[in-house]
């Protein structure tokens, strides 16, 4: 992903690593796993075009049109390209498991028990990981699902028997 | 897939457009609870249940905007009621909570059906969403499965008020496998994997179990849900159509 020498690519891929998610700004959009790759490319027009893929967390994330707003900003204060476009994609779904190692601590680190993996089992009609969450205060793994609907769409509440405390975390999905 | 043509184009559209006004009209439905739902975890459930559907209404107008050139805003929010083409499972009142609840538990599971099929579409932009929104949707499911049991085995009353919300919105709730008129165009063209019919039986299958399972009455078996079953309207739906395009409505073409 970053080249010994910095490469354009590498400059894209920094600039977004400094994007907060506008819901958790712990997180970055890149640790968040949104960003599913770019290119730049050659207008009919002249010049050139960097096209960013986006991949909503929820379908109906309300935050996405932020995202979107400030990762367009970003990339054309580089001034690498003459055209920023941030298109939005469903190609792949956007799971859980991509969020980064680096991401998982930092929501950790911020109060919110990281998702479980969920790899493959995910069948469509069950979740059987759901119940599962380390509390990100204590490491207890006494915990239970209070409820599987947050603040977010992409969060559930848990509560922690060994330190009481309620915690937030992010959905498996 | 190849370019469509002008029939398949518009059955497209016409699938599309039943499932967005589906998810709007449920999602608009169901955030009336929000502050009012029994407790306050399900204020919050309930809120985000809501703002899903919405969102997913929201990516099914825009693939039909993308497909006629329209704005999805517009197609949202512009409409009569009268060109609504929501199942006339949605053209009921929240009422109380168990009939809520019963709506939501026939409806989830016919999303379901109708999710799993066309995650194999032909249409791939469809495929697409149709898989991501399944992973969502699985909350749902779990979420309103659990509110059936815990009605069912809640009381007297409740179990009562929950087989008479299930009794009286039971034909109504077939209506979301009502058959499109460009149906057999999409079925040749492996948009819609299945017809609409061996969908139904599918849910028909689903419900039962669960039904049973929570000693809830079937309801007798009806007749296949006719066209009108999407065409049809109430004084009821009349009156949400007013309050969703309240804001819309109140200056034409302004913009945020």
């Amino acid at each position: 992903m970053v080249a010994a020498a910095p490469t354009r690519e590498s400059a894209v891929w920094a600039a977004l690593a400094e994007i907060s998610d506008p819901e958790i700004p712990a997180i970055s959009l890149v640790d968040l796993g949104v960003i599913r790759g770019f290119g730049f490319e050659p207008r009919e027009t002249g010049g050139e075009r960097l096209t960013v893929e986006l991949m909503p967390t929820f379908v109906g994330c309300p935050a996405i049109d932020v995202m979107r707003h400030q990762i367009g900003e970003r990339l054309t204060d580089l001034g690498l390209a003459d055209e920023v476009v941030v298109e939005l994609t469903f190609a792949e779904p956007w799971t859980s498991d991509r969020i980064t190692p680096a991401g998982r601590e930092a929501l950790r680190s911020s109060g919110f028990a990281p998702p479980v993996t969920i790899g493959s089992t995910f069948t469509g009609d069950s979740l059987t990981v759901l119940p599962i969450a380390t509390c990100p205060y204590c490491a207890s793994r006494n915990t239970t699902l209070e409820n599987p609907f947050g603040p977010t769409l992409c969060r559930a509440i848990y509560h922690c028997a060994d330190c009481r405390q309620p915690f937030e975390a992010f959905k498996p999905v | 897939m190849s370019e469509l043509d002008r029939k398949t184009r518009d059955a497209l559209g016409e699938l599309l457009l039943a499932m967005a006004d589906d998810e709007f009209v449920l999602g608009f439905w169901d955030s009336e609870w929000t502050g009012i739902a029994p407790i306050l975890e399900e204020d919050v459930a309930m809120s985000s249940v809501s703002q899903d559907e919405i969102g997913h209404a929201k990516a099914l107008y825009e693939l039909l905007a993308g497909l006629t050139g329209e704005d999805a805003d517009r197609i949202a929010f512009g409409r009569p009621v009268d060109a609504y083409r929501h199942a006339a499972l949605m053209n009921h009142a929240r009422t109380d909570w168990a009939f809520s609840i019963a709506r939501r538990f026939l409806y989830e599971h016919a999303d379901a059906v109708r999710l799993e099929s066309l995650a194999s579409s032909a249409y791939q932009p469809l495929a697409d969403l149709a898989v991501k929104m399944r992973r969502e949707e699985t909350y749902h499911l779990l979420h309103f499965d659990l509110w059936l049991r815990r009605l069912a085995e809640g009381g007297e009353d409740s179990h009562a008020r929950l087989a008479h919300a299930i009794r009286a919105l039971w034909s109504d709730a077939q209506a979301v496998f009502a058959p499109l008129a460009g149906e057999a165009s999409l079925i040749a063209a492996g948009i819609l994997p299945e017809s609409l019919e061996a969908l139904r039986a599918r849910w028909l299958e689903r419900v039962t179990t669960r039904l049973e399972a929570a000693h809830l009455p079937v309801p007798a078996a009806t007749n296949r849900p006719g066209a009108e079953g999407r065409t049809r309207h109430t004084d009821e739906f009349a009156w949400l159509h007013g309050e969703f395009t309240m804001v819309s409505g109140s200056e034409a073409d302004a913009t945020w």
